[in-house]
């Protein structure tokens, strides 16, 4: 058994319309012998959505979701800032006492009684806090020298603080802190913890598209080449609505947009197509071909 | 201590561009950012502009970003930004009009709490059971559930925060919206169902996209994203259910329902299966999609003890305590 062993948590984007996110996540823990145990009937964690309407349903299915984790006897590990930011709070409310018994009767015979159990973790926390940077650093064989990455770390990664407890709200320096260790450049830009605009894209789609575009743009001139993001949902904003940007801005911007088991994977050598690079909206094959050539 | 502070110098006489200036200057170790700079205007520059009263975090008056975040420089130590950022520099709030330096024109954060009529309707014989002729004491469960948002000290910092302020002028923003939640949420108003169809409308609730930033920028933890997810779930339990936003929530639960997990490449589909010429607007995204292979089929298997879930979901009424 490896040292370093999770119930693999995967959202449901990484199982839906990021298939390159869970199919990336596996080649990099296989690659840096972390051993996953995917949580297959673990549901939605309900992303905030359900839990506007029906905040005691949102908490009962991650109640179910961290009892199918803590039935492992490892902690959970998430691929999704979205989900980390919610299964993070779940994880704090169900913490009180009354809560949890409130709650376990709403869960009766569906999973059974949560009694607490370790504070779930996103892949990027485990990397640093348990895995260790100098670790990852020893594993690299394809350092990423020359490229310059900007870290997007989405809402839920950072805020509300007092759930998350990882990185400095307002001056994170954990995905800097990777990119680094991989050999390449981090770049400073405001829009690094800014909103990407997803939650909104439904309700008011041109200021979605502000914000993607505002985000990118700043990166880009402060000469990023591509960014990295540890949340799908981002991911999706940023990626696939990429061409609505450009026009929402009337500019060109043309970002690769990597999920951060993607670059991740590149500086260990992996086959992009093993990484799902090649199911990316914006191209990624310029980027690939700098960082192989190199 | 020796410090350094920049503070964004602005004369709206001169015509030029806002500017950082720099000031060093000799402060004992625990001086608060205001005090820093209150000992700037005494010693080195009478002209820099800023607000200020209570100098302990009660009247809201002098908040500014610093180092990037807006919050109440008196309630920030110049220690603390020096250990998180390495340097200190100061500008006035987002989203208004600068005056001068670091104080801005109120007037769009002020219009949009007035548009919200923060206080309390009141009308003889509408709700009986809080009759207006006497003192009305409230039971102590309504008071606390208007704790979070009374605590609210009309400082700013949130709208300054607000990523949606940014990007739209017609939004009301965190505190206007957590004030407006302030009057709903009490029993003795007799407007509320009015003041939720007007917030149902363009620049209301449904226009925050949960970024949080109001939550983390507050210094009277009065959480206004918060409260503007309570509004919204006020609003579809009284039966305003015809919006983008409520539909989605809809549809979310009904999807997971079925299938346990979020099937992203069905939300847009069930959206907007009622505007055909909407969807005709998603499809050339979606071809490219296909192409990529990233578009899931429009019914996934179910995850294994999806009756769980289900499970879960009946065993609950809608919007029960928090
Ligand atoms: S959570 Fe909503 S109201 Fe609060 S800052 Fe973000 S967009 Fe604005
Ligand atoms: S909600 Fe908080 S941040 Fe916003 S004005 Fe009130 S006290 Fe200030
Ligand atoms: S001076 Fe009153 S809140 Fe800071």
């Amino acid at each position: 058994m490896s040292q370093f062993k999770y119930a693999y948590y995967t959202g449901c984007a990484a199982k839906g319309v990021c298939p390159e996110l869970h199919q990336s996540t596996m080649a990099v823990c296989r690659a840096l012998d972390i051993e996953l145990v995917e949580l297959k009937a673990a549901s939605c964690c309900g992303a905030g959505v359900i839990g506007e309407l029906e905040p005691d349903t949102q908490l009962a299915m991650n109640a179910r979701n961290l009892k199918l984790a803590a039935n492992q006897g490892v902690p959970m590990m998430t691929v999704c800032g979205t989900c980390q930011g919610v299964l993070a709070r779940s994880h704090q409310e169900l913490s009180d006492g009354d809560t949890r018994d409130r709650i376990n009767q709403v869960l009766g015979n569906s999973g059974g009684v949560y009694d607490g159990g370790p504070k779930p973790r996103h892949l990027l926390w485990a990397l640093i806090q348990d895995y260790g940077l100098a670790r990852l650093e020893s594993k690299v064989v394809q350092p990423l020298h020359g490229l310059k990455v900007g870290p997007f770390y989405g809402c839920y990664m950072l805020r509300p603080s007092d759930y998350l407890g990882f990185d400095d709200p307002y001056n994170p320096k954990s995905l800097e802190q990777v990119i680094s260790a991989l050999g390449a450049e981090p770049v400073d830009y405001s829009g690094r913890t800014k909103c990407c605009g997803f939650p909104i894209v439904l309700e008011s789609e041109s200021s979605a598209m502000q914000m993607v575009g505002t985000n990118l743009i700043e990166a880009q001139d402060n000469g990023a080449h591509c960014l990295v993001t540890p949340c799908p949902l981002c991911h999706m904003n940023l990626d696939l609505y990429q061409e609505k940007a450009e026009q929402e801005m009337d500019r060109e911007i043309g970002l690769p947009i990597l999920h951060l088991p993607q670059l991740i994977g590149l500086a260990l050598g992996l086959d992009p197509k093993e990484l799902g690079l090649d199911k990316n909206m914006v191209d990624t094959d310029a980027l690939i071909t700098e960082v192989v050539g190199a | 201590m020796r410090i350094e502070i920049q503070i964004q110098r602005f004369d709206p006489d001169n015509g030029q561009e806002p500017t950082y200036e720099s000031f060093r200057l000799e402060v004992p170790r625990h001086i608060t950012v205001l005090d820093a700079i209150i000992q700037i205007k005494d010693e080195q520059d009478g002209s820099v502009t800023f607000r200020r009263s209570c100098r302990s975090a009660i009247c809201g008056s002098c908040a500014m970003r610093i180092n990037g975040r807006s919050g109440l420089a008196c309630d920030t130590l110049v220690v603390d930004e020096l250990d998180r950022f390495g340097e200190i520099k100061v500008q006035p709030l987002a989203h208004m009009p600068v005056l001068r330096d670091l104080a801005v024109d109120m007037t769009p954060f002020w219009n949009r709490i007035e548009s919200v009529k923060p206080w309390v309707e009141r009308e003889e014989g509408t709700e009986p059971e809080w009759p207006v002729e006497k003192e009305t004491l409230m039971p102590q469960s309504f008071v606390d559930e208007l704790d979070d948002v009374s605590r609210c000290i009309m400082c700013m910092a949130c709208f300054s925060a607000c990523e949606i302020a940014e990007v739209d002028d017609d939004f009301l923003g965190p505190a206007a919206l957590a004030k407006a939640y302030r009057m709903v949420a009490d029993p003795r108003d007799c407007e509320t169902g009015e003041r939720l169809s007007k917030l149902n409308e363009h620049g209301g609730y449904w226009d925050c996209t949960r970024c949080n930033q109001c939550v983390e920028a507050c210094p009277k933890d009065v959480k206004p994203m918060e409260a503007i997810v309570s509004l919204r779930r006020e609003a579809i339990n009284s039966g305003l259910t015809d919006t983008v936003g409520s539909r989605h929530i809809t549809e979310f639960l009904n999807i997971v329902r079925q299938e346990g997990r979020l099937n992203e490449g069905r939300m847009p589909l069930k959206m907007k299966m009622s505007q055909p010429m909407e969807l005709l607007k998603i499809m050339p995204m979606a071809m490219k999609m296909l192409a990529k292979g990233k578009l899931p089929m429009p019914i996934h298997p179910p995850i294994p003890r999806v009756r769980e879930v289900r499970r879960i979901m009946d065993a609950k009424g809608k919007g029960e305590s928090k």
